[in-house]
């Protein structure tokens, strides 16, 4: 029990991720390599804060303003500076790796004994995990309800267009580069905001923990694509937040097949690669058909 | 009526600057567009027609020249600015509209061109009867898609889309580039038809790239031929509505 109430805190906590990414590998439409630099930083950035005496919330703020100011560093490189996206998320997720280092100090930081957001006194009286669960909630309601009404206004729409056609995009005088910079700015504050929330649940921040992030928020958003198929953009960006909690329960059933810890990255490149490939195998199984047989029994 | 809307003087653009493939386009074109004026033009490939286009809407900087807006120097004008007074249909019915937005959605965007995009509700609803009837005026189907993500809808309704969206918000000067090339012969004919009806109707200044020799005789009030990068012909009003079919093949013979 307490495993699966761990797994659903996990995934809510996570999702903030999974709906960071979405901005620019879904609705901007390329992929964007900063994450790995940015988790870690926002990770980085709370913990050093906290250490220092930061209260958590404005630790956990100070950490989502520098996820987004990596995320304009990389967005200058690639509208004004003319570097491939990949390129540019790359030079600046590598980047981050010192950065992160200097704001440390070393290589880890531990916040025990540290007051964090999941010990503030509100949490005090919940069972076991119960206090990542209620965050994560909240957190995760939060940023779903902003970003629904985001995409709803005109500047939001405008966003959207960019990604999908950015040439007629700028025939109706968008400012394409803007609504680019816009994006991962907004996208790297959220990586940036799940860095510091994931570091306050673990109790510690640390240099390496950026590895394999992008796959794991791209998980989020596949799992909940594959799981529910077509869907309005809202709905979509919902489905995220149940994709990583998902995604968390296959983990969860991965670690009790005996696999450990260390595995893990393997296994979630193995999920993802599955996930993405579902639409091949089904071309050539006709799964939905067989499926559809096998229910009806007709 | 005479006024002029936009003056390009002794305009000259080049691509490829500095290397060995570096190439004139437009070579000290001058044009001056009367607000009014229906103007087809034809040129052969290469002649720069589509430079022109993108010349005029910002998104090629000129290399030496000027242009004039109302007598206004616009040729540093970004290409998003220019949206304020300018909208443009393209060839490839693709590159109009939003794919994964739908044919509402992509209206709305329309209507706001050249406006600053604010953190303001859309307000989709409140415009959506207008669409309604707007669409409908196509008689094409499109007014029963209109939460139907563009990339939908047949090749023939997306341009019909894309030259409503050009035309929604009123531009000063209209671009078409051979904007019904890519359709089969009636849907073509029937959105040039509708073409021609709206842009009579508003009065708008209009500019259109056509292949078609019938086409450009048929419609407009001026025709203007483009020869390596410089206007050859220029005819307008009685004299353009004498031209026959003939002498204008006998022209590009000539010209060749």
């Amino acid at each position: 029990m307490n495993l699966i109430v761990s797994a659903i805190g996990q995934g809510l906590l996570w999702a903030v991720l999974g709906i960071g990414l979405f901005l620019t590998f879904r609705i901007l439409d390329f992929p964007d390599m900063t994450v790995e630099g940015t988790f870690p930083l926002g990770a980085a950035t709370c913990a050093a804060a906290i250490a220092n005496g930061m209260s958590p919330l404005m630790a956990t703020l100070l950490a989502t303003g520098v996820g987004a100011l990596a995320g304009l560093v990389t967005a200058l490189l690639y509208t004004k500076g003319k570097i491939p996206i990949l390129l540019a998320g790359i030079l600046v997720m590598t980047a981050c790796y010192s950065i992160n280092l200097r704001i440390m100090g070393r290589a880890n930081v531990s916040l025990m004994g540290k007051i964090t957001l999941f010990k503030l006194p509100f949490f005090a009286h919940l069972p076991m995990y119960f206090d990542s669960v209620f965050l994560g909630l909240i957190v995760v309601t939060l940023v779903t309800i902003l970003m629904i009404y985001f995409l709803q206004t005109d500047l939001g729409q405008a966003f959207i267009a960019t990604g999908d056609n950015d040439v007629m995009a700028r025939s109706i005088g968008i400012n394409t580069d803007n609504m680019q910079i816009m994006g991962l700015m907004l996208s790297n504050g959220l990586i940036g905001l799940g860095g510091a929330l994931v570091a306050q649940n673990d109790g510690y921040a640390d240099v390496n923990m950026g590895i394999g992030i992008i796959v794991i928020a791209l998980a989020s958003i596949i799992i909940g694509e594959v799981v529910f198929g077509e869907l309005t953009l809202n709905q979509r960006l919902v489905a995220v937040t149940c994709g990583s909690i998902l995604y968390r329960f296959v983990l969860l059933i991965v670690l009790q097949l005996g696999f450990s810890a260390n595995d893990l990255n393997l296994i979630s490149s193995i999920v993802l690669a599955l996930c993405m490939m579902l639409p091949v195998f089904q071309k050539h199984l006709n799964l939905r058909h067989l499926l559809k047989r096998g229910l009806t029994h007709d | 009526m005479t006024k002029p809307l936009l003056e390009m003087k002794n305009i000259v653009t080049t691509v490829n600057t500095n290397t060995p493939e570096q190439k004139t386009i437009l070579n000290h074109l001058n044009l001056t567009i009367n607000e009014g004026d229906f103007i087809t033009v034809l040129g052969s490939n290469g002649a720069g027609k589509s430079t022109l286009f993108n010349t005029i809407g910002g998104n090629l900087r000129v290399n030496g020249g000027k242009i004039l807006l109302h007598g206004q120097d616009i040729t540093q004008t970004s290409e998003e600015k220019r949206t304020q007074f300018l909208s443009r249909v393209f060839q490839d019915p693709k590159m109009g509209t939003a794919p994964r937005m739908t044919v509402a959605e992509n209206l709305l965007l329309a209507l706001h061109r050249g406006e600053r995009r604010r953190l303001v509700p859309r307000r989709l609803n409140r415009e959506l009867p207008r669409f309604k009837s707007l669409t409908a005026s196509m008689h094409n189907g499109l007014d029963t898609r209109l939460k139907t993500p563009t990339e939908n809808l047949s090749g023939g309704q997306r341009q019909a889309l894309s030259f409503l969206m050009a035309t929604l918000k009123r531009p000063e000067l209209l671009l078409l580039d051979e904007h019904t090339a890519a359709l089969d012969p009636k849907t073509s004919q029937q959105l040039m038809q509708l073409t021609d009806d709206r842009i009579t109707t508003e009065k708008l200044t209009c500019l259109m790239i056509t292949h078609q020799l019938e086409d450009a005789l048929k419609y407009g009030n001026r025709l203007i031929v483009l020869h390596q990068g410089q206007i050859v012909y220029d005819i307008a009003g009685e004299a353009k509505a004498q031209l026959t079919a003939e002498e204008l093949y006998q022209f590009f013979a000539d010209t060749e």
